[in-house]
């Protein structure tokens, strides 16, 4: 699903983000990303969904070549992926239904699948009910659910969730964990970037660490390893 | 593109629009401002440039024939003349037609005259390009059988000389208003996008191509353009249609006229919408291009 070979990332300050990073992730895998702040984390979970390109090495999502993908074909890409961040980014203009049913309008899909589709979803993260309530009208667990419905609308192959549970309260956090347990299990690749120390020992799966640019760990059911 | 995506897009620029009242109403404003400036400038540039060409096409050489010259002479020299390139139409008349001008201009004192008559047969010639009259009448004077050539020399190249740099100065100005009407468009429309920013980001994130998020805005632009352009039109139709029914009747059988109300107005109107558009769709598409590096 996701190899990486030598992922060298300079930025153009002069900060190295990543020194020639070697892995291999398989489709169906939950994967968390730890480390600390400054580590490479977010420019590994950026480079997935193409915002940050490789400066050096390869690197392919779902065949596809990050390294050499041509601006004009990142939405094909970003197409087979969802992206869920610490932030929701939620539209504050439009309600919980509009929001989802966003990311297949840009992507032309039909208006009878939209709606269909939509309906689905929310009824996964259990928010069919609260369907023409806006963003703010929800709290912070419920905005996460919309952005998590609208990542997955487009059933992409991968998912990456960028400090899901940063934002949440401990209870909220672990329901937005069995939302995605539960797309996992149902086949979606999952790779988050995560600080939760008590999720990771909790819901064992692999853990990849990276610190100074570099994998320092990567073990499949391992601990969160460090202090909280 | 679909039919759907597009009236998905032209309903996106309308909400917008509505949304940010304020961002639409400022620009609106300064289109509105800039395009009545132009428009204005539009009318008086035309006119004067119509009356600049009233007096150029008023030029013309008058050729006095020497008095040696035999009826077939005459007609020689007339197509002689006719074949000098840059002239357009020659008009023979004869001393006794001259004379009979005369009097009808200065009174029957001159019909005293018609005993013996001192004036010559003349040839008034037009050069195509008014421009060129000097050079046409340098030709005509290198020809044989002729006893002098006039077409108000000195006079003309003044007046030729002050027209062009009017006609220049118009020019530059209009471009000068069009290119600040241009960065005020692209600048309101700008922060109407730094206030969306968000959207643009979460729309580019999820897969919408650069096209996609373009278009609402480009449409956008197009409709500020179009609605600053509605007030300056009717302006423009309103102070023309003053000026051309004080100046006409003033004017009848006078050398310099105006422009017609119609076609004038309608072409003037036009020009303004399509400089409106213009401006707006070139402001969006400015000004949205580095949001688009997500």
């Amino acid at each position: 699903m996701i190899q990486m070979k030598n992922v060298y990332k300079k930025y153009p300050n002069g900060i190295v983000a990543l020194n020639g990073l070697n892995v291999e992730i398989e489709q169906g895998e939950f994967v968390y990303i730890v480390g600390p702040s400054g580590a490479g984390k977010s420019t590994f979970i950026k480079m997935m969904y193409r915002e940050e390109r490789p400066s050096s090495g390869q690197m392919f999502v779902d065949d596809i070549d990050i390294a050499t993908l041509k601006t004009r074909k990142v939405p094909m890409l970003r197409r087979q992926i969802g992206v869920v961040f610490q932030d929701f980014k939620l539209l504050t203009k439009l309600n919980v239904y509009e929001n989802v049913a966003f990311a297949l309008e840009v992507i032309e899909e039909k208006p009878a699948d939209i709606k269909r589709r939509v309906m689905e979803v929310l009824d996964l993260v259990g928010l069919k009910h609260k369907a023409k309530m806006f963003p703010t009208e929800l709290s912070g667990g419920e905005q996460q659910r919309v952005s998590i419905a609208r990542s997955i609308v487009n059933m992409p192959k991968v998912m990456i969730a960028d400090e899901p549970t940063g934002n949440l309260d401990p209870e909220t956090a672990w329901d937005i964990m069995n939302l995605f347990e539960r797309i996992n299990k149902a086949g979606t690749t999952i790779i988050m970037a995560t600080h939760n120390q008590q999720i990771v020992n909790t819901l064992r799966h692999r853990v990849i660490a990276i610190e100074g640019g570099l994998i320092v760990r990567d073990v499949v059911g391992g601990d969160y390893g460090y202090e909280a | 593109m679909k039919p759907r995506t597009l009236m998905r897009h032209i309903k996106e620029s309308f909400k917008s629009i509505g949304r940010n009242s304020w961002m639409t109403f400022a620009s609106v404003s300064a289109v509105t401002v800039t395009l009545l400036l132009v428009g204005v400038f539009v009318l008086i540039m035309m006119n004067l440039n119509k009356v600049a060409d009233d007096l150029e096409n008023d030029v013309e050489i008058k050729v006095f024939v020497s008095l040696e010259a035999t009826e077939e002479t005459v007609t020689n020299l007339e197509s002689q003349i006719s074949e000098i390139p840059g002239v357009e139409s020659t008009n023979f008349s004869t001393k006794e037609e001259e004379l009979t001008d005369l009097v009808l201009d200065f009174g029957d004192e001159l019909s005293l005259f018609e005993q013996s008559n001192p004036l010559f047969d003349v040839f008034y010639v037009k050069a195509t390009d008014p421009q060129q009259t000097k050079n046409v009448a340098e030709e005509i004077t290198a020809l044989e059988n002729i006893e002098n050539v006039k077409y108000g020399e000195g006079k003309i190249e003044k007046l030729f000389n002050f027209l062009n740099a009017g006609r220049n100065v118009g020019l530059i100005l209009i471009l000068a208003l069009l290119f600040t009407a241009m960065f005020l468009i692209s600048n309101t429309i700008r922060i109407t996008i730094v206030a969306r920013r968000r959207e643009i980001e979460i729309m580019k994130l999820v897969g919408a191509t650069n096209w996609f998020v373009r278009i609402p805005f480009i449409l956008e632009g197009m409709w500020l353009g179009i609605l600053g352009s509605l007030i300056p039109i009717g302006l423009v139709a309103l102070l023309y249609k003053e000026i051309t029914d004080f100046a006409q009747p003033r004017l009848s059988g006078e050398l310099i006229q105006l422009l017609e109300f119609t076609p004038f107005v309608y072409q003037v109107s036009a020009l303004i919408l399509l400089m409106g558009v213009f401006i707006g769709v070139w402001g969006s598409f400015m000004s949205i291009r580095k949001f688009l590096r997500v």
